[in-house]
């Protein structure tokens, strides 16, 4: 009783090419389009509207002039350097430092310290800047004014409102970056490779900089590499801080070329060309470093690894490492709490009749916009998210089975907003589509998109490296078990893809929700999101409120994460990112 | 019968297989045997239809399934096919795994069931047909990616190096069950393998491939007793490989005889360069008078020391003569 092929030899012969290329060529054209309006059209319109007369559209190199010839828009430029050199300087040393104790050392309290930097490293740093203006704001800040009542003087030590005060808030939570990637590879690297030199006579200090510290030296570039490319690019944190104290930085300089009125759009994207080539050639240059060396310290896969005994400096040491969660995390976070909870913070937290839960009713029940904003948040960031998951997998889906030629084109032009500033980015979305024939500008599609863009590399390698390690054997047993290719895509390739792309959408979505420098640029009254709500609060000095929103979007943020975590594991971590 | 015909592949300019032809009888196993790179695997992909031939045809019967100018789908040709990954499907379980192909063939549900039941306990693993993949061992993926190829009475199995991935103790215990299994369902096989010793336990005849080309087809005494080629020769099995008026000889070590020198010129002279105690045998390195290296096998009572002058005896029917 054999069971036949499950077609009549009549129709059986059928042309293999005609029948792959179909469904593939139909995909592969939905997908250009979608790279089109996501990553081509606002990256073409940035460099040609760089490249345009304002009023005539005529081809002129003027706004370069412009951009680049005034004093006052050369010294934001200098203090971009100087904020992004300092940060990446003291967020590398201090990084590397606590890898190192937290991965080879019997450091007490190791196990609390990671989450600790891990919740650092979810946190946006505009919120903890707005953490630390309540606590070292120069008169209000209430550890100047513990200060003041302590010991009597007229002022308190600290101004955050300050260069210094930016670069040491902005390289608290720098400091994770490099943290991750040290302590990943001292995770890996077996003490044998250490033991090795020692056995040879080598001391423990010679070790440590003769073979421990060059094997983790690509890691300790990478870290430096981004913190630096962070700190350069970051909007939330310069805005807060150093507006006040009437200093410019790049970002900020190109908003206030957008806040003129009207919007000096021209200058800005020329203003932006600089961010862009940095951005590019240094994370081309941290691909060379990790490319070149990554199979040299992941060698040992067997290896046992042996911590460092830190014996009488194991408390000492705790101290230090527990300083870093103190400053990004535990102080911060109760500050902005505290504020929240507070009728007027400025009375401080424990004045009589000041505690209340007043703003979070306001919040959430009596004032419209905050509540819309949340809504727009979660609403705008899921559509964002499944746009960049469906594209992604899409997109890698081609290029990892290799459906058509030239389809690696498309894998680079999905992970070449990885490049983009989210200001720069914005406003190549302002300057693609705030004119016909795709008006967006007003409405949430624009927040929508850019955000898919934004993110969209991130869903890409993640999905790309899910397809990788699905062998094509998988759908081929399928096929030679009677079903035709759609069948075996939707019966095996899907199911298996499921959770990947479950990973991939929180990947996104986490991150939109959190996203600030290009929201500001993009939003309306009408689409305001949690972000630019604390934006506007803040603008307003109505900090109770900045706090409110503040906490109840890091709460929404803890929660999914902790539910991703259950559900899917370690990989959600890099949505901190 | 399966015929390949004049069978031509070639990737971007090099040629993987090389105008072959080869005939399967039905319930035949046949083992394409040769060294990575051969052609033996794009051969299978081309007789499962994943590849188009660039000149050539393949036919079931009369059927015509593959050629330049068309191919029938793999899923239209009613052969299963064992790949070397398993790719047993880790979201299905195992009875779900083995249930694909005859749901596909849109079977009753009852029919299925005890199909799926049947085919598991021909391959022993009745008792475990709800685990998932992920819980089981290589050796029972392996059994579960065999039913699930057999469930559906396919008219060929094609097995891609299924044993590859296997430890050396499972992989013999897995031949003799895939031998055992052919003799139960009388199945035609095609199989592919690098090992010369899984290709002798499992096949009926041997296709020795190399370079995109059938060297040598044959059973599998044939192949090693009556070698044609020298890539054969020195491919299946250890051999010599000598010159002789003018011929190419291939000897085999083992049936080599030495002895120490007597005063007789018919047989080949040499001194012992290496020398091995194997328990079961004794391994020789002989170097002959005009530099040739010999290698010779006796057993363990056969002692000569390094250094030692030997005569080397080569009985006349045991040397083959070699094409290049």
């Amino acid at each position: 009783m054999a069971v036949g092929a499950p077609a009549a030899p009549g129709r059986t012969a059928l042309n293999l090419t005609r029948f792959r290329l179909e469904p593939a060529l139909i995909l592969g054209v939905l997908c250009l389009a979608a790279l089109s309006f996501l990553v081509v059209v606002p990256i073409g319109w940035l460099v040609l509207t760089s490249f345009q007369d304002s009023d005539t559209q005529a081809l002129t190199l003027r706004n370069y002039f412009e951009a680049f010839s005034h004093r006052i828009y050369l010294e934001p430029i200098a203090n971009s350097l100087r904020l992004a050199i300092s940060v990446a300087a003291i967020a590398t040393i201090v990084g590397t430092a606590l890898a190192w104790l937290v991965s080879r050392t019997d450091l007490p309290g190791r196990s609390i310290l990671r989450p600790l930097i891990l919740a650092a490293f979810v946190t946006p740093s505009f919120l903890g800047a707005e953490g630390w203006i309540f606590l070292a704001a120069p008169n209000s800040g209430w550890i100047n004014k513990i200060w003041v009542a302590l010991f009597h003087s007229e002022h308190g030590p600290l101004n955050v409102f300050s260069m210094q005060g930016a670069i040491f808030v902005i390289a608290l939570y720098s400091i994770p970056y490099t943290f991750s990637f040290v302590s990943a590879t001292l995770d890996m690297m077996p003490s044998e490779l250490e033991d090795a030199a020692t056995t040879l006579g080598s001391g423990i200090f010679r070790t440590m900089w003769s073979v421990t510290l060059p094997l983790a030296l690509p890691a300790i570039l990478s870290g430096f590499l981004l913190s630096f490319l962070e700190a350069l690019e970051l909007f939330g944190p310069p805005a807060f801080l150093l507006i006040p104290a009437r200093q410019q930085v790049m970002t900020t300089q190109l908003y206030l070329f957008f806040s003129d009125y009207p919007p000096r759009v021209e200058v800005a994207a020329a203003y932006a060309m600089p961010l862009l080539l940095v951005t590019a050639s240094l994370l081309l240059v941290q691909r060379r470093i990790i490319g070149r060396r990554r199979f040299t310290t992941v060698g040992g896969k067997g290896g046992v690894r042996r911590r460092m005994q830190l014996r009488t400096w194991r408390w000492p040491f705790f101290g230090l490492a527990f300083i870093l969660p103190l400053l990004s995390v535990i102080l911060p976070y109760t500050a902005m709490l505290l504020v929240s909870l507070s009728k007027n913070w400025s009375a401080g937290p424990f004045a009589p009749g000041n505690l209340t839960l007043y703003w979070y009713d306001w919040a959430l029940n009596v004032n419209g916009t905050t509540r819309e904003a949340i809504v727009h948040s979660l609403s705008y960031g899921a559509v964002a998210a499944t746009l960049a998951v469906v594209v992604a997998t899409a997109v890698a889906y081609m290029a990892v089975r290799k459906l058509f030629p030239g389809v690696q084109t498309f894998a680079f032009l999905a992970v070449a907003p990885f490049v983009l500033p989210g200001i720069v980015l914005a406003i190549g979305f302002f300057a693609a589509y705030t004119h016909p024939p795709l008006l967006l500008y007003g409405t949430a599609g624009i927040l929508v998109a850019a955000y898919a863009t934004r993110f969209l590399p991130i869903a890409f390698s993640n999905s790309s490296s899910i397809l990788q390690g699905l062998t094509t054997d998988l759908e081929n047993a399928a096929r030679t078990l009677g079903a035709g290719p759609l069948r075996s895509l939707w019966t095996i390739t899907v199911p298996l893809l499921r959770r990947g792309v479950l990973t991939s959408w929180l990947l996104v979505f986490i991150p939109a929700l959190k996203e600030l420098s290009a929201s500001v640029f993009l939003y309306t009254s009408h689409t305001q999101v949690i972000t630019t709500v604390i934006y506007d609060f803040s603008d307003a000095g109505n900090f109770e409120a900045v706090s409110t929103m503040g906490v109840l979007m890091m709460v929404i943020t803890f929660v999914i994460v902790i539910v991703a975590y259950r559900l899917i594991g370690r990989e959600v971590i890099r949505s901190a990112a | 019968m399966i015929t390949i015909k004049q069978l031509r592949k070639t990737y971007e300019g090099s040629v993987a297989v090389d105008r072959i032809d080869l005939e399967v009888k039905d319930g035949e196993v046949m083992a394409l045997l040769g060294p990575s790179g051969c052609g033996k695997t794009t051969t299978l992909q081309l007789l499962a239809g994943f590849l188009k031939p660039d000149a050539g045809e393949i036919r079931v019967g009369d059927r015509l399934l593959s050629s330049a100018r068309s191919v029938v789908p793999p899923e239209r040709r009613n052969m299963s096919l064992i790949f070397q990954s398993y790719a047993v499907w880790p979201h299905k379980t195992v009875a779900e795994n083995v249930a694909y192909g005859l749901e596909v063939r849109k079977l009753p549900r009852a029919e299925i069931k005890t199909r799926v039941q049947r085919t598991l306990d021909r391959v022993k693993l009745g008792q475990l047909s709800h685990r998932y993949p992920a819980e089981l061992s290589g050796g029972q993926q392996q059994r579960v990616a065999l039913a699930r190829a057999l469930a559906v009475e396919p008219q060929v199995l094609l097995l891609d190096e299924p044993l590859s991935n296997l430890d050396a103790n499972l992989r013999e215990e897995m031949r003799f069950e895939i031998r055992r299994l052919h003799d139960e369902t009388g199945i035609t096989m095609i199989y592919v393998t690098h090992d010369q010793t899984e290709a002798m336990v499992v096949a009926d005849r041997i296709a020795v491939m190399n370079l995109g080309r059938v060297e040598q087809v044959g059973e599998p005494h044939e192949i090693y007793e009556l070698p044609a080629t020298r890539f054969v020769a020195s491919f299946i099995g250890r051999t010599n490989l000598l010159q002789l008026n003018g011929k190419t000889i291939s000897i085999r070590p083992h049936q080599v005889l030495l002895s120490k020198p007597i005063e007789a010129t018919h047989c080949l002279k040499g001194r012992i360069t290496r020398h091995a105690y194997l328990g079961e045998t004794r391994d020789y390195v002989i170097e002959t008078a005009d530099g040739a290296i010999m290698r010779v096998t006796t057993g363990p009572e056969v002692i000569h020391e390094v250094g030692a002058e030997v005569e080397m005896h080569l009985p006349l029917g045991a040397c083959r003569e070699i094409t290049e």
